[in-house]
Formats: C-alpha cells, structure tokens, sequence
C-alpha cells in the first residue's frame, strides 16, 4: 500500500530543483524546499480507545519530510482521533488508550520517556474553529507558545512572530496593529493567526483538523493556499472531510472507514493520484466517486 | 525571486527551530517544577478547605452514632430521665413539613422559573431580582413572616413551618429551574416553531424534558436546604412531644429536636440531639448525592 514517490527534488545529488516544484502558482514567489524525503513520523498499527471500546484501529503508514498528507474518510472513521494520537492530545482523556507504535523522527511519541509538552512544541496544532486566546493581543497570540516553552529573548520572540505571521499570509494586514486584540480579527484571519500561533513554534509537524470547516469558501481558498505554501517550512497532516480539499492540497493521503463493528481502519494510504484515480480497494474508489459518505 | 538553495546551515527557520527546541528543553526542568509547585499548592489549598467539612462530619459521626437505636427511630421524644426515647415523631414531622413544602414549592417554582427562562421583559427582571435577594434572606426572617402573618391567627401549626420553609426553596427552585431551561440548546426550541408548535407547547415537550435532569438537581438541592433549616421552624411549628401528623396541630421536627435538647444541661437528650443531627445531616447528603447519581443517569440514558 505504501508505494514510494519519486521525490524529483530529493537532493540525493544537488541537482537544483526545478520551478515547478516550488513556485506559488498565485504570487511567483520561490520557495526553499527543504524536504530530506524521509518520513518524518510513523504510525505502525496505531489504535486508539476510548474506555476499552476501540474508535480506530491497524493504522500503519508514514508521514514524509515535507509533504502534506490528508486523512479522509466519512464522519466516525477516526480521523480526528487517529491526529489527536498522534501529538498525544488524548493524554488529558483518562479513559483514552493508545495503542500501537508512533515514530517522530527518533523519538516514540508514546515513550514513557518521551515529555508531552515537549513533543507538542515539536508537533502543533490548529482546531477547526479558530480559537486565539481572546485576552491576548494579536502579538501575544503568535508568541505565546515560545512563551510556553520558556523563550523570553524579546529578538527572537519578535523574530518569530513576524516570521510566522509572515508565513501564515498576515503580517501586511495586521503589521500595524500587533497590539489590538485578536477578537477584532474576521473568521478567517483569526484561523491565519492560529496558523501562526502554531508556527512560531518552528514545529516539525503540523497538524489541522479540518481549519477550514468553520469558515467560509473565500476564507478556506486562501488557507488551503497557505497550507500549499507552508510546505517548504513544515510537515503538514490534514483532516478534511472535503475531498476535493484533499485533492487539492494533499501530497498523500489516508482513507478511513468505519467497519463493521464501528471501529475506523485504514483502507488505503497512498499518493493523491494514486487514491483519486485508480485506488486499490473498490470502497476507496466508491467512496472518492461520491457514491458514500 | 528568493535562491534556491537546500538545507544548509543557513537557514533561518531551521536555524530558529534549532534554537526555541534548544530552549524549550532547556528551560522544561525549570517549567515541570513550576507546575509541579502550583499544583501542589492547589492541593494544599483544597485539602485546607475540605478539613472544616470532614472534620464535621466525622465529629457528628462518633457523637450520635452511638444514639442510634431501634428505639431512637420508632419512639417519640421523651423527657429527661424516662429511657428510650427517640425522634420517630421529629422524623415525621420533618418529612410531612418538607412533602408540602416540596409539593406546593416545586410546581409553583418550576412555573416561576420556566417564565424567567422564556422572559426578558421587565418584569422578568424584576422577580429574578427579589429572588436572588430572597435566597439571601436570613432564614429566621421567614419564622417571623410566618409567625406574624399565619401563627397569629391560626395557631401553631405544621404547615405553617413548611409554608416557612417553602420561602425559602421558592427561589433556589425558580433560580435552578430557570438555569436548567436556558441551558436547553436554543436550537431545539427553534426547530419547534419551524414545526409550528405554540409556545408552551414546546416548553411542555421540547424544553421540560430536555431540561429535566437540571431541573431534579436543582429541586432536590431545595430540598436539602429546606428540610435543613432550624430558622423558620422555631416560630412556627412549636414542637410536640407526642407523634402528630396532622399538619394543622404544632408539631415536631428534627432541626427543632437538635436545636432544643442541644442546649439541655441532661446528657440523654444532648445524646438524642447528637443523634438527630447525624440523622438529618445523612439524609441531606443522601438527597445530595443521590440528586447528583440521578442527574447523571439522566444524562446517560439518553445518550
């Protein structure tokens, strides 16, 4: 199921990557790519109950450097639940167990000597509502996961909050206004400010659990954008209950299926074009041709 | 147009990642024992405002178990010195005062709420506002209402307590009622009158309902205040030391029974009144806890 992609830019010799590659289509901006084409996080036999009753179950597949990899499937699958695995947000869930094995680079996610507050500075988050911290400022709200994590060197708290800001497609709009609250933001600057807020971390990975489906189609064509652009800086793992979100985004993608008993498993994981043209499990083929789900 | 370029050791993000990783895990020593201390200190603080509570409860426990007797449960009180005595009749008393308490209070007050729920009209505003001062009220005022307004012309009475006690369940009912109501998801409501229901009719079968668990809650907390209040039974009911249960003669109570013997100078009635108050104050957490066990049960059964 996990078929290789050849990575044209996978700088085995430093042959200079072509345009392609890494132009925005929208602005011609150039970006770095800094993909090393390895899997940055792996899920082997990953399941995850909640009070002995398994909500997901058998995922195994790999996360690559720099790609963006959607989780699909119809509502109750478990793609929720598989992402909120994998950044350990199920910890705060007594009854929540998880099951099977979780690489992030050299690290086991579930290790007991893994720190979880550590590993969500490696890994961050953004909800499907926009939630900035309504007491903060805009400027608060971009640096108060550096804050979390103990940075007080103003430069560097300074730098990285341009710099995800920059990144999250805001700074032009709010440049002028870093002290105004965020609640004075709209619908979807307030998802780019959470964008950043995550950013500013410098995280390997990234995941969103369906950011756009609280806001509205103008406001989810320039995050669905972003996400392209954001690439070349981090992992990307996207739920989406849009497919055609996940064919436009998604470099690889995951199909969940709640079986028989209840439980999501995984159907298929492999490339975008792969899963949406010529899939190898008839249910992936039905479900991306719209005839369930 | 920005060079291309690979990883190299140049680059700015992976530079500033490298950094605030380095940081985070530099400083998580220093951030685990500062949370480590809060939330010891939470504890601390928790424990310090629990002991005046347990230290009750155990105290009570070991003065009035040993008053506990068949005898205690199934005898009238007794003067000092005749053996064998007991509350039977306060037990009683307590549970005919607090039935017509509940029985008028709870239709009267659940009403009075649903009104508050759906008004946001001046008068809404105004008797939410006197009920929350009601609840403040000093419960002995209530005595005297009941004395002044009923006591004088009709005599000592049963009803007259639980008429007293009833002011004082009136708003905590109507205040619990009305919090349980609003809390209903106003969407519901709304999908009734795109069914074009009247208005009561989707409080009798959309809102109610829905609110009920909240609603028990809220009505057997009144009640535990209610049977727990000494205040508005001492000018009212005048206690009796024979079994009475008709509601309309003076009649006993527990609080009246804890509050009376307490102050005798006889150690067989401080020992009843010792008895009495573990009787009440289990019967309070009984209703407490069994309230919070229904309201959950609710809630999961129409899940």
């Amino acid at each position: 199921m996990t078929e290789q992609l050849s990575r044209p830019t996978v700088p085995t010799a430093p042959t200079p990557p072509t345009i392609e590659d890494n132009v925005n289509l929208t602005t011609g901006e150039v970006f770095l790519d800094r993909s090393t084409g390895h899997p940055v996080m792996q899920l082997k036999d990953v399941g995850v109950a909640f009070g002995g009753r398994a909500a997901v179950r058998n995922v195994s597949f790999d996360v690559f450097d720099r790609e963006i990899t959607a989780l699909i499937g119809p509502s109750g699958s478990g793609k929720t639940t598989l992402l909120r695995a994998l950044n350990r947000m199920h910890d705060t869930v007594r009854s929540a167990k998880v099951t099977g094995k979780i690489m992030l680079g050299d690290t086991d996610v579930y290790s007991g000597s893994t720190d979880p507050t550590l590993l969500r500075s490696r890994v961050g988050m953004v909800f499907q509502r926009p939630n900035p911290f309504p007491t903060m400022s805009i400027y608060e709200n971009a640096v108060a996961g550096l804050r979390f994590n103990g940075v007080r060197k103003k430069a560097l708290l300074d730098e990285a909050a341009e710099s995800a800001l920059v990144a999250a497609a805001l700074w032009d709009s709010v440049s002028d206004r870093l002290k105004a609250h965020a609640s004075t933001l709209s619908g979807g600057e307030q998802q780019r400010l959470c964008i950043a807020r995550a950013l500013a971390v410098e995280p390997e990975v990234l995941l969103m659990d369906e950011p756009t489906s609280a806001l509205d189609p103008i406001a989810t064509k320039r995050i669905e954008e972003l996400i392209g652009e954001l690439k070349s800086r981090v992992t990307i793992i996207i739920v989406t209950h849009n497919m055609q979100q996940a064919m436009r985004v998604a470099d690889r993608c995951a199909f969940l299926l709640m079986g028989e008993d209840r439980t999501g498993e995984l159907i298929e994981f492999s490339s975008t074009s792969k899963l949406f043209s010529e899939p190898d499990d008839p249910r992936t083929l039905d479900y991306v041709n719209g005839r369930f789900g | 147009m920005t060079t291309l370029s690979f990883d190299s050791p140049a680059d700015p993000i992976l530079e500033r990642r490298r950094q605030i990783q380095g940081i985070a895990k530099a400083t998580v020593g220093r951030r685990k024992t500062y949370s480590r201390v809060a939330i010891g200190i939470c504890w601390v603080f928790l424990v310090i405002a629990v002991i005046p509570l347990v230290a009750v409860i155990l105290y009570t426990l070991a003065k009035g178990l040993p008053a506990w007797s068949t005898g205690f449960f199934t005898q009238p009180t007794k003067p000092e010195g005749i053996p064998n005595g007991g509350v039977w009749n306060a037990i009683l008393g307590t549970v005919i005062i607090g039935a017509i308490a509940t029985a008028v209070t709870i239709p009267l007050g659940l009403l009075a709420g649903l009104f508050l729920a759906e008004s946001d009209g001046w008068a809404a505003g105004a008797i939410r506002f006197s009920a929350d001062v009601m609840t403040g009220v000093p419960s002995i005022l209530m005595g005297i209402f009941g004395y002044i307004a009923l006591v004088r012309t009709f005599g000592y009475a049963g009803w007259i307590g639980a008429f007293s006690i009833g002011m004082i369940m009136l708003p905590v009912i109507m205040r619990a009622g009305e919090t349980a109501i609003r809390g209903v998801d106003p969407h519901l409501s709304e999908a009734g009158l795109a069914l074009g229901a009247r208005k009561f009719m989707i409080a009798r079968r959309i809102v109610l309902p829905a609110a009920l668990p909240g609603i028990i809650t809220g009505a057997l907390l009144a009640i535990a205040r209610g049977v727990g209040e000494t205040a508005p039974l001492l000018f009212t009911i005048f206690g009796n030391q024979y079994l009475q249960a008709n509601p309309t003669k003076p009649m006993e109570a527990l609080p009246l029974v804890i509050y009376n013997y307490s102050s005798q100078p006889y150690a067989d009635l401080i020992q009843i009144a010792w008895g009495a108050a573990l009787l009440l104050m289990s019967a309070v957490l009984i209703l407490n806890i069994g309230s919070r066990w229904l309201a959950g049960f609710l809630q999961r059964e129409r899940r």
